[in-house]
């Protein structure tokens, strides 16, 4: 499996990577940890000119404090995100979630930022950034604006990052004290998920927060089921009535592993499970 | 020398660890792939997109001029040098038998065939240009899935005027055999039970580790090719029969070979381009597939649709059989595409005393990937038909599927006994391995929970799956397989040589790619033979260093080859025997040979095997009339297959709400004659577990209507992990049925765990599911299939015809009240 010939960019600075994402524009691909593009490649189904690898720039790794958010480097692995204390803290939900993605070779790889760039509605990572209103941090010629969880995820594969800007830093309001869990669905474990649902919970229950992996071309928020949640007591008969509307308003794919309906069933049950589990009721 | 008194009592028995694996484990070995000759050139093939199409022109212009490109060739740049892809068994004369050459010129039948090669100085160079290679297709109507197939509205191959290439019948009336099956069905309709079911062996890719890579080298006096295959010698043979170059210019290798399972038991297109390509540059020239392409053109397994009628008095002694099975064998009749299914017509009656059995195969072609051997070939699928009905039986009559076994198996005094498929079963006891497997498996305990489970109307199911199987294997004998029109014998050949140093090269004609053979057969050899287990090498896989072999498949290697070896060895003892009388002056008569010594029976004199290799080479001193080597060759053709067999159980837990399955337990009681060593045997017992496990859960190609492999990769294509399974319970019997045609009492092993699991794990998950009116889900059993199974009836789903495919649609065709 050999991709078609590209030139390699390896800069050290966002700076400096913002220039040849300038200079190149469409014919440039930005290489993060690599597991979702190099396959692409490998299998000719992308040929970009230039690949332009942001594993030199080290300001793009790590996670900090910062006040009433945690901020996680797009460059930081799912391994670094799984095993963080401040994400096991505030945001466990991530570290619930990181740890769910593909494989050990992959989680130490693949990046947080580098996920939720490439935006596959089967990532892992999107539906918990979105419960989580996670923020954007993105760079361009102009220099950073910050997108809204509800506005980064645009359509399959694409999101609200612009041509010439990168993925700097994603901020994640602190769910200090929150239960979480995240429910996968999955026939082997390596697989993408058929549908898996994110849940974070304040108490039992004052308010919750559900995103849905797969069910869409983009991670969704199963608001009715969260509005119902939200002053629910943990039972099990109050939380699957909630959650019989977590499919309201999903239009997930048809595959070789379930039909639509079958999915939206599987959010149902997924989501009741994933509620329950979140606020220890299970 | 080794002093040979160092040598460990018996290395028969003993859990060697793989001599082979540590080269194999770090890769410090050589592979074809990493085979780098001088002036090697790289080839890159240009597949159609189109499952079935005319090739109106080619264009090779634009890549002939991208950079390092030697040239680009289509097929009508060939003539009769390119050869052809061979079928070597015809199941029937009249068998409609598409020419297949590696390379059309003119029609591709399915959708990664080969239309054109490019030839370049690296391979990244000839994949850039593969793509520049302009094909115009005239896209032509494609036939896929079987049962379209058999309308013979459209066809694969128009010239041939039907997609029907040939029909083999077995009916045991006929063959006197056994009673008229048709006539037991019709009194079971009257007063008895019958069972009608349609089963889908959906098809399935090999999915060796190793992509399949092949060497040539025109270079010299012969034409060497080095190739990731099972079966070196019949490729040599295939050569020179298909391209008109003499055997004795071809030298044929498989050097360490990574895994086949059948999918590399097949004379390739790839390789016979490699080869025309080779000889027309006079050029060393590699090509190494990509995972893209070997799983869309690599040979498919399985494909079957499985019409079965069983009948059975009202007890649940079964009083026939008739089996209807449609095989797809994808575009072409590949080297032994024909004859798997007719593998299995044997096997269908199982360990079982069925008085009438009736067998009819119907292959078909379409425009799919061309499908062959795979693990097991023709023995899975026709142990999952009969396992899944015995189950099905028991059902219905009320009793425990391992009763209803037990009603109907040959019981151990009947041995040896002659089946209704006219094969005698040299040896077995499936009252031992059921009792023991029963036991380890703690049986009773899981039913127990299984009824407090339903009756507590639990969320989560459990289900208990049986599966005992048995298997005919190591494929031989010779004049057997001559009868069913294979195209070779079944025989092996070993050669044992002593070098003058005293130690041991064993060449076998068996071809191991991933097996251990090199481990077991030193074992045979240290043990037979009197040496110490490390100087024992086993030399193998490369046509000129073992001339003579039928390879490796079939669970044959051991029980045949093995054979083999003992021969060789007892040839040379035979030889030493008389250089030891003549250098100990002694009467031969008076020598006694035990722990590689030969001692003058009452004396304190001996001569070591190592002393007399050494006196042999040095040849100072020997009788008249002897031929100064103690080296011998053997081959061996046994007069019958052999029949392991073994009883599987498997506890299966069900998500009644999600339709997710999860293995609780799975015990496996074996009975495989002599285990030569037993971690190999717990090695091949897993694997092949897993395999056949994924087969039941997990595993399945699927092409859509145009003919487009959709689980092209294995974002798809779903290959279990060590993540997915669990850890077997794998146990022997204690007292092991002893195979009667080969003296060391082997029996194969190779393909048992794939056989007899996937219908113990179906059996399970239908099992757990019962009582919600479930009596079939299709493989692989999908949670969504499992989901649809069971809301089937409740109006909650809308159920696809496939969840649960009945010939009869609806419940079973017999009176509710038939049976117990």
């Amino acid at each position: 499996m050999i991709p078609v010939k590209f030139d390699y960019l390896a800069p050290t600075s966002v700076e400096e990577a913002l220039a040849a994402l300038g200079e190149h524009g469409d014919d440039a691909k930005i290489l993060a940890g690599g597991q979702s593009l190099l396959p692409v490649l490998r299998m000719r189904l992308n040929a970009p000119e230039v690949v332009i690898d942001l594993n030199g720039i080290s300001s793009l790794r790590g996670i900090r404090d910062d006040g009433d958010a945690i901020v996680i480097g797009a460059m930081t692995t799912h391994h670094d995100v799984r095993d963080h204390e401040l994400v096991k803290e505030h945001a466990l939900l991530l570290a619930k979630a990181a740890a769910e993605v593909a494989d050990s070779q992959i989680r130490h790889r693949g990046t947080f930022g580098g996920a939720l760039a490439h935006a596959d509605p089967a990532g892992d990572l999107g539906a918990p950034a979105l419960a989580l209103g996670a923020q954007f941090v993105v760079q361009g010629p102009g220099g950073s604006r910050t997108v809204e969880a509800d506005d980064f995820f645009v359509d399959l594969f694409e999101t609200a990052i612009g041509d010439d800007e990168i993925l700097t830093e994603v901020r994640i309001p602190k769910h200090t004290g929150w239960g979480a869990h995240y429910e996968k669905f999955v026939r082997v474990a390596h697989q993408w998920p058929i549908v898996a649902v994110a849940v974070t919970v304040k108490g039992s229950i004052d308010e919750a927060r559900v995103g849905l992996t797969n069910m869409g071309s983009t991670p969704l928020r199963a608001r009715a089921t969260e509005a119902a949640l939200a002053g629910a007591s943990a039972t099990e008969d109050g939380v699957r009535a909630a959650a019989e509307q977590a499919a309201e308003g999903t239009n997930p794919p048809s595959d070789l592993n379930g039909a639509a309906d079958y999915r939206q069933h599987l959010a149902r049950v997924l989501t009741g499970r994933a509620v329950l589990k979140a606020a220890g009721a299970a | 020398m080794t002093a040979t008194q160092d040598r460990p009592a018996a290395e028969i028995g003993k859990d060697r660890r793989r001599k082979e694996d540590q080269r194999l484990i770090t890769g410090r070995t050589r592979w074809t792939d990493n085979i780098t000759l001088p002036g090697m050139l790289h080839l890159a093939m240009v597949r159609s997109p189109f499952a079935h199409a005319n090739i109106t022109s080619v264009d090779v212009e634009a890549a002939k001029s991208s950079p390092n490109v030697v040239t680009v060739l289509s097929g009508k740049d060939f003539g009769e040098e390119l050869g052809a892809c061979i079928n070597a068994w015809p199941i029937t004369p009249d068998q409609k038998t598409p020419a297949h050459s590696p390379m059309p010129a003119d029609r591709v039948a399915f959708a990664g065939e080969i239309v054109a090669v490019v030839v370049a100085r690296t391979s990244a160079e000839a994949r850039d240009a593969a793509e520049l290679v302009d094909v115009e297709y005239e896209e032509l109507p494609a036939v896929v899935g079987i049962k379209n197939a058999l309308k013979d509205e459209v066809l694969a191959h128009p010239d041939l005027g039907t997609n029907k290439s040939a029909l083999w019948v077995f009916d045991s009336g006929e063959a006197g055999t056994g009673t008229d099956a048709e006539a037991a069905i019709t009194e079971a309709r009257a007063n008895g039970i019958v069972i009608e079911r349609e089963y889908r062996q959906q098809r399935l890719i090999p999915a060796f580790m190793e992509p399949r890579s092949v060497v040539v080298d025109p270079t010299g006096e012969q034409i060497t090719m080095w190739s990731a295959t099972q079966i070196p010698h019949i490729l040599r043979f295939a050569l020179a029969a298909t391209t008109g170059v003499p055997e004795s210019k071809i030298r044929v290798i498989a050097p360490d070979v990574g895994g086949g399972f059948g999918g590399k038991l097949q004379v390739t297109p790839e390789e016979w381009i490699a080869w025309a390509v080779a000889r027309r540059l006079m050029k060393p020239v590699k090509y190494t597939e990509t995972r893209s392409e070997s799983l869309m053109a690599a040979h498919h397994g399985r494909d079957q649709v499985q019409t079965l009628t069983l009948a059975a008095d009202k007890d649940g002694k079964v009083t026939g059989l008739k089996v209807h099975l449609d095989a797809d064998l994808g575009s072409y009749v590949a080297i032994v595409g024909g004859g798997v299914p007719v593998l299995g017509a044997f096997m269908f009656n199982a360990i079982y005393k069925f008085p009438a059995y009736r067998f009819e195969c119907q292959t078909v072609l379409t425009n799919t990937t061309f499908t062959d051997a795979y693990r097991g070939a023709g023995r899975p699928e026709a142990t999952y038909a009969i396992e899944r009905l015995m189950d099905e039986l028991a059902a219905e009559v009320g009793v425990d599927p391992l009763e209803i076994r037990e009603r109907n198996w040959i019981t151990h005094e009947e041995f040896p006994f002659t089946t209704v498929a006219g094969l005698e079963y040299d040896t077995g006891n499936y009252e031992a391995a059921t009792a023991k497997a029963r036991a380890s498996f703690g049986y009773d305990e899981l039913r127990r929970e299984q009824a407090e489970r339903r009756e507590r109307g639990d969320r989560v199911q459990l289900g208990i799956g049986v599966s005992t199987f048995t298997e005919m294997c190591g494929l031989a004998p010779s004049r057997v397989l001559g009868s069913l029109d294979y195209g070779a014998g079944g025989w092996e050949s070993a050669s044992v040589r002593l070098t003058p140093l005293g130690k041991v090269e064993v060449v076998t004609g068996a071809s191991a790619h991933g097996q251990g053979h090199e481990t077991a057969f030193s074992q045979i050899v240290a043990d037979r033979l009197g040496v110490p287990f490390e100087d024992v090498e086993v030399l193998h896989g490369d046509t000129q260093v073992a001339p003579k072999g039928l390879d490796t498949y079939g669970s044959r290697s051991l029980v045949v080859g093995g054979e083999a070896l003992v021969k060789a060895v007892d040839k040379v003892i035979d030889k030493a025997k008389v250089l030891a009388a003549h250098l100990l002056e002694a009467n031969a008569d008076d020598l006694d040979y035990a722990d590689g010594k030969f001692t003058v029976r009452g004396t304190d004199q001996g001569k070591a095997i190592q002393e007399l290799a050494t006196a042999t080479f040095a040849g100072h001193d020997y009788p008249e009339g002897m031929e100064l080597t103690l080296d011998a060759d053997a081959t061996y053709d046994p007069v019958n297959f052999n029949y392991p067999h073994g009883t599987h159980l498997c506890a299966m837990e069900v998500d009644t709400e999600t339709g997710a399955v999860k293995m609780r337990k799975y015990t496996c009681c074996d009975d495989i004659g002599t285990i030569i060593n037993p971690l190999i045997v717990a090695g091949q017992v897993h694997g092949g577990l897993v395999q056949g496990i994924a087969q039941a859960l997990w595993e399945e190609a699927v092409h859509d209507e145009a003919g487009t492999l959709v689980s092209g990769s294995f974002v798809d294509y779903l290959l279990p992990t060590s993540a997915d399974t669990i850890s077997f319970d794998v146990v022997h019997t204690d007292d092991p049925s002893i195979c009667t045609t080969n003296t060391l009492g082997t029996k194969g092993v190779g393909e048992a765990g794939t056989i007899a699991s996937t219908p113990a794990v179906v059996n399970a998950v239908v099992d757990a599911v019962r009582h919600l009116g479930v009596n079939d889900i299709q493989m692989p059993c999908t949670p969504e299939r499992v989901w649809r199974a069971i809301h089937a009836n409740d109006g909650d789903a809308a159920t696809p015809a496939d969840a649960m495919p009945h010939f009869h649609e609806g419940s079973l065709n017999q009176d509710e009240g038939a049976g117990a």
